[in-house]
């Protein structure tokens, strides 16, 4: 689901800027006319330095968000109210692990193991998206989660989806269609829940209230404070500006929030007629970076999570590796 | 830590982690490529990629990940190893092949021949 609108860059020194430098002038021309003309670029083909970071550090934010993602959601699987909700969340948790696994072979693709990427998830050096730093109280959040956050993802992958790097584009094509289930069964639950019982609508108004700075979190700080992504739009990392997918995010969604009765935390929450674009009040940036530093409610129980499946996994990993096999290991081919 | 709202997480103590855990280079395997045919006659399309320690475990991964949804008749999985690919940068080997009129039907007008043979022989 959860290609977190926002990708969290370390500060990256002068290092990087200096590898850059050093790509071959003329390769770096084909390659960038390449990418002009609307084509793909493939694992094996010469790409910047500066590239192959970018999107390893993009895709495996995305394939750790998505396997994060999972764990709020998961929570209330046991809790799910009726089987019909059950056997559609257990549905959509699978497909987030699934689509952890097919972005972690994307990512792969590009030289680094998938070993190296949790074990960069476990330590805390590589990000996932903020919203699953807050945890899912209620059954409502659930589906605040399903509709609302399942909408913002998907308003961000498609976006991915026509960038420049082939395999991460496939397999954003099988992700996105998986995940018009998501939002549909999301809306679903939301619906049920608003045209509910008044405790049921008091429920989901509450979580609405609770998720919204998050909401407003998703796709990163504002265009006017965020640096380097001129590049990134050109070679296709990067196929919208952060305000750019709010706005669409608002404009498709704001109403269907609003046509249900129900009320969004922000009384300058509102679309200018004659710009066609939507004002808001600025979500608080600075608990957005505290947050991201590792400061939220539920980062410490995520990573502890993770890291307890991974060791107590190993066991059973050790179990079946065969040696034989090992020797002939290797990258993803596409 | 003992505030999750998860009882199953709770219950792990996980506040016994001294967090020096690492994964290993390898231990998440090989990788396999995946085919998926979705009917009778159609051609295995590749659709992506698995971890798994061997081949037949691959094949119910992939089961698992790529025909759980949508039509799906069978899976190949072959490791990401053996498969052989040309360089991309040799892709212009290909370049003239749009050129080899000869090697298509649209190559050989013989309507014209036709056409001129039945008029002279009026």
């Amino acid at each position: 689901m959860y290609g977190g609108g926002y990708i969290f860059d370390e500060p990256n020194g002068k290092q990087q800027r200096e590898e850059q430098l050093h790509d071959d002038p003329v390769k770096l021309a084909a390659f960038e006319a390449r990418i002009a003309r609307g084509e793909k670029i493939e694992p094996g083909d010469w790409m910047p330095v500066e590239y192959r970071r970018q999107l390893i550090r993009l895709i495996e934010q995305h394939a750790h968000s998505e396997i994060i993602g999972a764990l709020p959601e998961g929570t209330w699987i046991t809790r799910a109210p009726g089987f019909k909700r059950k056997l559609a969340l257990i549905a959509k948790v699978q497909d987030e692990v699934g689509h952890g696994q097919l972005l972690y072979n994307a990512a792969e693709t590009l030289g680094k193991s998938r070993e190296a990427m949790i074990n960069d998830l476990l330590s805390g050096k590589s990000k996932y998206s903020n919203v699953f730093n807050y945890p899912a109280e209620t059954w409502a959040d659930v589906t605040v989660i399903g509709f609302l956050i399942d909408a913002a993802a998907i308003v961000n992958q498609v976006a991915n989806s026509k960038g420049s790097y082939g395999p991460y584009c496939r397999a954003l094509e099988r992700i996105c269609y998986e995940e018009s289930f998501h939002l549909k069964q999301g809306h679903d639950a939301f619906i049920e829940l608003a045209t509910g019982t008044p405790a049921q609508k008091g429920m989901l108004q509450d979580a609405l209230n609770r998720w919204w700075q998050p909401i407003m979190h998703f796709f990163g700080p504002p265009d006017k404070t965020s640096n380097h992504s001129e590049k990134l739009m050109q070679w296709k990392v990067k196929m919208a500006s952060n305000d750019d997918m709010r706005n669409q995010f608002l404009d498709a969604y704001v109403p269907k929030i609003w046509e249900l009765g129900l009320t969004l935390p922000d009384p300058l929450l509102k679309k200018n007629a004659d710009t066609g674009k939507w004002e808001y009040s600025d979500p608080d940036w600075d608990l957005f970076f505290e947050v991201i530093k590792g400061n939220g409610p539920c980062n410490k129980e995520r990573l502890d999570v993770r890291k307890w499946a991974e060791e107590n996994g190993r066991w059973i990993r050790k179990a079946l590796m065969r040696e034989d096999e090992m020797e002939r290991s290797a990258l993803p081919v596409a | 830590m003992n505030d999750s709202l998860d009882p199953r997480v709770n219950r792990l103590r996980l506040d016994k982690n001294d967090g020096s855990f690492k994964v290993e280079e390898g231990e998440n395997w090989n990788v396999f490529e995946v085919f998926h045919q979705e009917k009778r006659g159609a051609h295995h399309e590749h659709v992506g990629c698995v971890h798994a320690p061997d081949a037949s475990l691959a094949l119910i991964f992939a089961k698992e990940q790529f025909g759980r949804r949508k039509k799906c008749v069978n899976l190949w999985v072959v490791r990401s190893a053996d498969i052989l690919a040309f360089d991309l940068e040799d892709e212009d080997m290909f370049a003239n092949n749009p050129d080899k009129t000869y090697r298509d039907a649209s190559g050989f007008k013989v309507m014209d021949k036709i056409n001129k043979f039945k008029a002279q022989t009026k």
